[in-house]
């Protein structure tokens, strides 16, 4: 008998991701250049980050004749974005045959309480954090894959560097304590004290965490790779760069090399031009897309 | 007796612990020179395409090398596409170590993802098997010896001493798989 849909297939396919690096396209032009480079899957949205920032207005799920589009010119895995609380987005992904669904703070949040039930699908999400608690809720939730949540569209990754450092200290603290002080540690961190025993259990998270949230170069890679990511989104990094296809190809590099700096010296070589990027403190608070759907 | 596992990208971790708790002594292999001294290599689950773009020069050639020679190798899912000798709506195989031809994604986009249990023959029955965009064996020479069949799909065969499937045994606590390939290793006895 044949079962879909479980927990194990879910997560079982992000395992199959690590060490790879998940680019944000629009076209299925860039979808196309994005698996020639090496990509393990690719991201649909409608704009990338840097866009809806300088936009603004609300940013939803792309078009499925667009998601359509992408699916059928690639045969690495397509993932997509639906707005945080947004199940009928989540749904029409589904049913398109998208491959993973980020519930995604780079659009507008639909629900401004809740989170999508998704336990309810079929198809796995990932889901963004910036700590411990927030990871753990999401997996409470169903889903099967954790990203940092960084500050996308930045091209600063400082905001990824902080969301991994902190999710490695607590993680670290979870796993040293005694266990009478799990359920306090529960409290505080707001996880489910369920979630505690898993990540005791495993060592780790249970599941994969990928750096996302301001990646732009090589460099950037290959650190929060040492830092313990499993592996690398891109976003705005790539197609808003002066030569997406080198860049996109140096930056894969550096995701598997990434210990080797005279490898990830190579490959940083005249890249050209980085996307320009933004200081965090130029962001005013509300503005702030890691502070959506904690 | 250490065993290799190819780290371009994908599942390694699951693979290293697999072999770790039968007492098995593994490596982390990304370039050619990681190969030496190894009696044996396992490729994982990962992205078939990613995998080879990333492999250095001459790596492909070595692992062919190396296969013609008899040193066992395990391909799961994406492994078992880059040793297959063909693969279907591509040009040519990448390792070609064994004379089977596959299908990539033949059991579909993630939604059609699933787990079973085989009966995978010389290993046992109620094997646990996670197929995950799997590819599948869509014809085989001679000299391929079936193991196991889903749907009508051969998932698992073995050549000599290359061994693949479709599935990710590493993804179970089920150890019966990569006993076998340990056995076969040691029948080598490289």
């Amino acid at each position: 008998m044949e079962k879909k849909g479980t927990f194990r297939v879910k997560s079982g396919l992000a395992e199959m991701l690590k060490g790879g690096v998940i680019m944000d396209v629009t076209t299925a032009e860039q979808a196309k250049i994005a698996e020639a480079a090496g990509a393990v899957a690719v991201m649909a949205l409608e704009r990338v980050p840097a866009d809806i920032r300088a936009h603004g207005g609300v940013a939803r799920m792309a078009d499925p004749a667009k998601v359509q589009e992408i699916l059928v010119s690639v045969s690495i895995p397509v993932m997509a974005k639906a707005r945080i609380g947004h199940f009928a987005e989540a749904q029409i992904l589904e049913s398109l045959g998208v491959d993973y669904i980020d519930e995604s703070e780079v659009l507008t949040p639909a629900d401004p309480d809740y989170h999508i039930d998704k336990w309810k699908f079929t198809v796995p999400f990932v889901c963004g954090a910036r700590n411990l608690g927030e990871a753990c809720r999401r997996l409470a939730e169903g889903a099967a894959m954790i990203r940092t949540k960084g500050e996308p569209g930045t091209g600063n990754v400082i905001e990824a560097v902080r969301h991994m450092r902190q999710m490695n200290e607590q993680i670290r603290t979870v796993l040293a304590a005694p266990d009478e002080e799990l359920m306090t540690l529960a409290k505080a961190y707001g996880t489910p004290y369920q979630m505690l025993l898993a990540i005791r259990e495993h060592g780790r998270l249970p599941v994969v965490n990928f750096a996302a949230g301001g990646i732009a170069t090589p460099a950037d890679a290959a650190l929060m790779m040492q830092l313990g990511c499993d592996g690398i989104f891109v976003g705005s990094g790539i197609f808003k760069s002066g030569d997406p296809e080198t860049r996109a190809r140096a930056i894969v590099e550096a995701t598997t090399h990434f210990n080797d700096a005279a490898r990830v010296a190579a490959v940083s070589s005249g890249l050209g031009e980085a996307m320009s990027g933004m200081a965090i403190e130029e962001i005013p608070e509300h503005e702030m897309m890691q502070n959506r759907g904690t | 007796m250490i065993i290799g596992v190819l780290a371009l990208q994908g599942a390694v971790r699951e693979h290293v612990i697999s072999l770790r708790a039968l007492d098995v002594e593994t490596r982390i292999v990304k370039r050619k020179s990681d190969l030496e001294g190894l009696s044996g290599l396992i490729l994982p689950g990962g992205e078939s395409t990613a995998m080879s773009l990333l492999a250095e020069d001459g790596f492909t050639e070595r692992l062919k090398a190396l296969a013609d020679a008899g040193f066992p190798m395990f391909g799961t899912c994406a492994g078992m596409i880059l040793l297959s000798e063909a693969v279907e709506g591509r040009p040519t195989g990448h390792i070609r170590a064994i004379d089977i031809t596959v299908a990539r994604n033949a059991s579909g986009r993630q939604v059609d993802s699933f787990e079973t249990l085989l009966d995978v023959e010389g290993i046992g029955s109620d094997v646990p098997a996670v197929f995950i965009r799997a590819p599948y064996i869509v014809t085989h020479g001679s000299g391929v010896r079936p193991m196991a069949v889903h749907n009508g799909s051969v998932v698992m065969a073995r050549q000599d001493t290359i061994l693949v499937a479709s599935f990710h045994p590493e993804l179970t606590d089920d150890r019966r798989i990569h006993e076998y390939f340990i056995e076969m290793v040691k029948e080598t006895g490289t």
